[in-house]
Parts: C-alpha cells; structure tokens; sequence
C-alpha cells in the first residue's frame, strides 16, 4: 500500500465518511500522512505458483461424480472385454490356433473403448467449466491462464495414466494366464513394457489431448465429439475411399489412424510403412503439445 | 483503490463499456449503479482481468490484476452466484479456491459459518436455493479475507431477510477499512448502501458523485395539485407568477411551492381543490432520469406515476 496516490479525477467531491458507528476493526492500519486506512488481514500472505493450482485441481477433480463415472466404466470397460476377450478366444481355440500369438494384444478391445471415456473425462475437466461458468471463478482466483491449464493437464494426466495403467497391467497378467495353455508365446521384456506402460502413457496422451480441446472449444459436447471423430473418421473415410488412384492416402490414413496406432502396441513387426515401435507414443506426443502451445496462445488471447 | 481510465470494452460492433474514467477508494461503499446492459459487469469482469480492455487500463493499487500475486487474497469477488460446479459440495467448492491461494484450509469453515452455511456445508451446490447460492458466492469473496470487494448485483433474487443481511455485511466490512464495490440496477439499493456513487447507462459514464451530493441534487420537491376547475387555477397560479407543470394524469405539479401558499390563491378565488401535496421526487426517478436516454431495453408505457411506487422502498426503511 505504499504506492504514491495518484491524482484523483473527481477530487472536487467531497470526501463522504463511512456512516457506521461500529466497533472499531482490530486491524487498521496507521495510515501514512497522505495516504488512507486500509484493512490488514491476519492471515499470513503466501505467494502463489504451480504447487497451489495443483492442489486445487485435484480437488476439483477427486470432488465431483463424472470423475468416478468416467473412471469407473473405465475399469469396466477395460478390464471386462480384455478378460472376455481372452476368456472366450482362448476356450475355443484349439491347441495350435494362437500359437505365436501376443496374449496381451487381448487387452486391445477394452482399451479401444475405453479410451472413449479417458477422452470424455479430460474434455470435462476443460470444458465443463466453462458451461457452469466456474472458469470465471478459477480464473479470478489464479488469474496466471497458462498456470491453471498446465495444473489440469498435470493432474489428468496422472490420474489418468494410473488409472490406465493398473487396468493394462491387470489384463496383462489375467490373460497370460488364460492362455497360458493355448500355445501363445511368452511375451518379451520390451513387449511387456509397450503393452502396458507403452499403451497407458499412449492412451493418457490421448486423454490430455482432450482436454486442450475442451479447453479450445470451451464445449463439452463438442469437444467429445470432434475426439470420438478423430479417433474413427480416419478409419471410416479409408472403408470408402475405393479409387486405386488414393491408395498412398487411404494406407496412410489407416496406418496413422488412432486404433491402428493402439494396435502397434501389441505387434512386433517392423512394417516398411507406417508406425512401429514406440513411434505412436511420439507422434502423440508431438500433437499433444502443438495443440497445448495453440491452447495456451488462445486462453491468453481470448476473454475467460 | 480501484483506477480506471478510458476503460473501453468492444464486443464486435457492440461497445459494451465506453471509455469509463472513474476510482474507487477505500473504506467507503462505491456503488455502482446503471440499469440492465449499462455494461457494469463487463466493467467488473475487466477489473478481474477476465476480459482484456479494447483500450484503456484498469489497476488494483498501481497493479493490474494478474499481477497480483496473491489475488484473493487482495480482491473478492462474487460475479455469478452459478459460477461453480453443481455437482461439487460446498465446502469443495471453497477448499479448491482455498487451496489455489495457499488460503488455509480453516478459513474455509469460517466463512461458511460468517454466511451461515455450515449445515449444509457438504451438500451440492446444485441443491441450494438462490438465496444459498448467493451465500456461498460470498464466502467465496471472503475466503481470502481480502481488502478490496466486489459483488455484482448480490441483492437480485434475494428474500427480503438476505438484503438485509448483505447490506449490513456490505457496510461492516467497509467500516473495516476495505474497499467495497457493489453494482446494481436499483436506485433504492444503492440508497441504503452506497456512500458514494458511479452511475453509468450505455457504458458511459453518467455520474460520479458522493451519495449525499446527488440525494441533495435529485431530491425534488413539489406540490401536486387536482381540481375540477383547471382553467381557472392555471390562471390564477401564472397571476401570481408561478410556474405550473402540467402532467399526463390531468394533474399540475408546482416545483418548489408551497402547498399553504397555492391553498391560500385558491381559496380566495374560490376553486376547488381535489388535492394539494407535498410530493418528494423518489431518487428511482433522478436515476431514471440521468439515464433516460441511455436506456438499453425500454418498456413501451411507462408513466412516471406509476413507476414512482417502485422507488418508494428507500424512503420507508
Ligand atoms: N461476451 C459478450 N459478447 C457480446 N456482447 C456482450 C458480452 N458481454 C456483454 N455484452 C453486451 O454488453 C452490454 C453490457 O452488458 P453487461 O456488462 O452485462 O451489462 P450490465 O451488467 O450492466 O447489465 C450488453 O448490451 C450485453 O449484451
Ligand atoms: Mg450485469
């Protein structure tokens, strides 16, 4: 409060006095000659950073219902179809049918739509603040724009690729042992990390993605539809694209589709197109962070 | 203290706010007056730093607002009593603002016991009244015990109990030594509450002046007079040199008379008075007045017989 006052521009109003004979506030401030009485508070004044905004997003996060739902089908979803899956294959193959065959690729199905929940739940932690107004609220109490997204993408994410990972690894585990005797092989140390960490830490990418979206968008509806989009549209538009003339674009269009990129998590081939390896997890990662810098350049532009 | 200079807001070809130039100060109640689409929350939401300025510059004690390191710390706000989470309980809802301050976590059973919210303090907020709403919006603006406050529009939908209860938590808290600032679009309102007074209409600034000046200024006095003879008493009042007002609803209101005076005229030349009253002009119509023109959505009758009764309310309490 020791800013120089400036020159008031209605200075020929007479100053009116607060009217109320109350019992004095215990925290008036001595005022410097020239300056005014000001309010003090007790409570000791913290600088505020990331830390904070962390904190307060895991609140919000861990507070409301969608979060259990979302992550609650989820599990579901995940563990449900990846145990079906094996359960059913493996009781009807014969002795020789899976032989070579990766057990955890079982866990794919349950993945695949379960990501539409992950992508749900981070469209909302952008999106639905925006529909309910809190974002004015957020913002007012961390007006450091950049700070507020960095903590909700701080805090998905981790939830996020826990949550995914305890399922995979669960799936993993329940369906080598399910086939343990259908003749599938054991699978390698490195295709043990790719199907289950690989493909957690693909399938939270995929989920903050969402939620730049939703925080591009400011639309929860819209957001999750323009996701479920990009996660199907690549595939359905390479189902009809007959014409031998597109056949580079629709290969590439199913190569770089998303459940293909799953799919990669599971295989060992090198193919001489397309994405192998832990590639997937890269190109989401190079997409996750162009749309966060365009994430954050808008909420810097636009009104909250 | 709040400082705005040539504070202007452009939505497309709407200007919503238009190059306002006003302070607010310290240890008083600066209301904030203007009626629907005046632009006072556009204001607001720029002195929050939630909408960038087309031009001009806001600053919170030099400092613009998202320099502030500490901000609700040094401003509470109540916007939009909805601005939050339906599905989030109460106390939820104050420990994440809390916590994004470094506000600890007693503080948040404080003020919900200052708004009276403890009972139902981990109940959604979706449940609550508008009333309740209304509440936990101000524990909210109190959460970081701040110095300066801002609440727009907290009186709208309340029962008469919780009016009650904001203006007196309004005028405690600026005899506390904090900077209030409260908007409205009701003349009566601000009456009770304000010490000082910023009235806008259109985004422009129409009035910047303390309470007491434009009570002073605004408080009319007239006599209201009705007779069967209007003729004649017309007549006879230009005579003796004073200047009648004829109204729309067939009466005559004399600025500044005095009824025994226009009693006495007609008597002597026997005419008979209907009524003959001494009226005050409510401050509902010196503010429907000063911002007549800039009205943004008109209703098409309005007399301002009819309208008087609305700004009543003051007078009686
Ligand atoms: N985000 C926005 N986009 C377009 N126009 C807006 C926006 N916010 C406010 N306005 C317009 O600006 C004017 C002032 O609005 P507002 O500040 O809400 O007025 P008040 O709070 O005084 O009723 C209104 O005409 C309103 O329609
Ligand atoms: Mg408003």
């Amino acid at each position: 409060m020791s800013t120089p006052q400036p020159p008031m521009p209605q200075a020929a109003v007479p100053q009116p006095q607060p009217q109320l004979a109350q019992a004095p506030a215990p925290h008036w401030q001595s005022a410097p000659a020239g300056s005014y009485p000001t309010y003090t508070s007790p409570i000791p004044v913290v600088r505020t950073h990331l830390g904070h905004a962390i904190a307060s997003e895991w609140t919000k996060i861990r507070s409301v219902r969608s979060t259990m739902w979302t992550l609650g089908v989820f599990v579901l979803l995940v563990v449900g179809i990846g145990l079906l899956a094996a359960a059913v294959v493996g009781s009807s193959a014969g002795e020789t049918d899976l032989a070579g065959e990766n057990p955890l690729s079982f866990g794919f199905f349950g993945l695949l739509l379960g990501s539409m929940c992950i992508m749900t739940l981070g469209v909302l932690t952008t999106a639905s603040e925006y529909g309910t107004g809190m974002i004015r609220t957020t913002m007012t109490a961390c007006p450091n724009r950049v700070r507020v997204l960095a903590a909700k993408a701080i805090v998905f994410f981790s939830v996020a690729f826990v949550v995914t990972f305890v399922s995979a690894l669960l799936v993993a585990f329940a369906d080598v042992a399910l086939l343990d005797s259908s003749g599938v092989r054991d699978p390698s140390g490195s295709e043990w990390l790719k199907g289950t960490l690989g493909i957690s830490l693909y399938l939270a990418l995929l989920g903050l993605l969402s939620l730049v979206i939703g925080s591009i968008i400011r639309h929860s509806a819209g957001a999750i539809t323009i996701m479920i989009g990009v996660v199907l549209a690549p595939l359905v538009i390479a189902l009809f694209m007959f014409s031998s003339s597109l056949e580079k674009l629709r290969e590439a269009l199913f190569e770089y589709s998303i459940p293909n990129q799953l799919s990669v998590f599971y295989s060992n081939s090198l193919t001489e197109s397309g994405p192998s390896g832990w590639d997937p997890l890269w190109i989401m990662l190079g997409v996750t962070a162009v749309a966060f810098a365009g994430a954050c350049a808008l909420l810097e532009k636009r009104d909250v | 203290m709040i400082e705005l200079e040539g504070l202007t807001k452009r939505y497309g070809e709407k200007v919503a706010v238009n190059n306002l130039t006003f302070t607010v100060r310290p240890g008083i109640v600066t209301g904030f007056l203007g009626p629907n689409g005046a632009g006072k929350s556009t204001t607001m939401r720029m002195m929050l730093g939630l909408d960038r300025p087309t031009a001009g510059d806001v600053r919170i004690d030099g400092r613009h607002y998202d320099r502030l390191k500490d901000p609700l710390r040094y401003i509470g706000a109540l916007l939009d009593a909805k601005a939050m989470h339906g599905g989030r309980s109460a106390f939820n809802h104050l420990l994440c603002l809390a916590q994004s301050n470094g506000i600890p976590r007693g503080r948040v059973d404080e003020v919900l016991d200052t708004v009276g919210l403890t009972a139902v303090a981990k109940k959604k907020a979706k449940g609550f009244s508008l009333g309740m709403g209304q509440r936990l919006g101000i524990a909210g603006a109190l959460l970081g015990d701040p110095r300066i406050l801002m609440f727009d529009e907290p009186v709208n939908g309340l029962d008469p109990e919780g009016i009650h209860w904001i203006r007196n938590l309004m005028k405690s808290l600026a005899a506390q030594g904090r900077t209030v600032f409260v908007s409205s679009h009701l003349m009566s309102e601000m009456a009770l509450t304000a010490d000082h007074l910023v009235v806008i209409g259109q985004g422009r600034l129409l009035a910047d002046t303390s309470m007491a000046e434009f009570i002073e200024q605004n408080s009319r006095s007239y006599v209201r007079i009705r007779s069967p003879q209007r003729e004649r008493l017309l007549d006879v009042l230009h005579g003796a040199g004073i200047t009648v007002v004829e109204t729309g609803a067939g009466a005559l209101e004399v600025d500044g008379g005095k009824p025994e005076h226009i009693g006495e005229l007609a008597a002597q030349h026997q005419i008979v008075l209907h009524e003959l009253s001494p009226q005050q002009a409510s401050l509902e119509e010196a503010f429907m007045q000063l911002t007549a023109e800039s009205v943004e959505y008109h209703a098409h009758t309005d007399t301002p017989e009819e309208q008087q009764a609305w700004g009543d309310g003051w007078k009686g309490n």
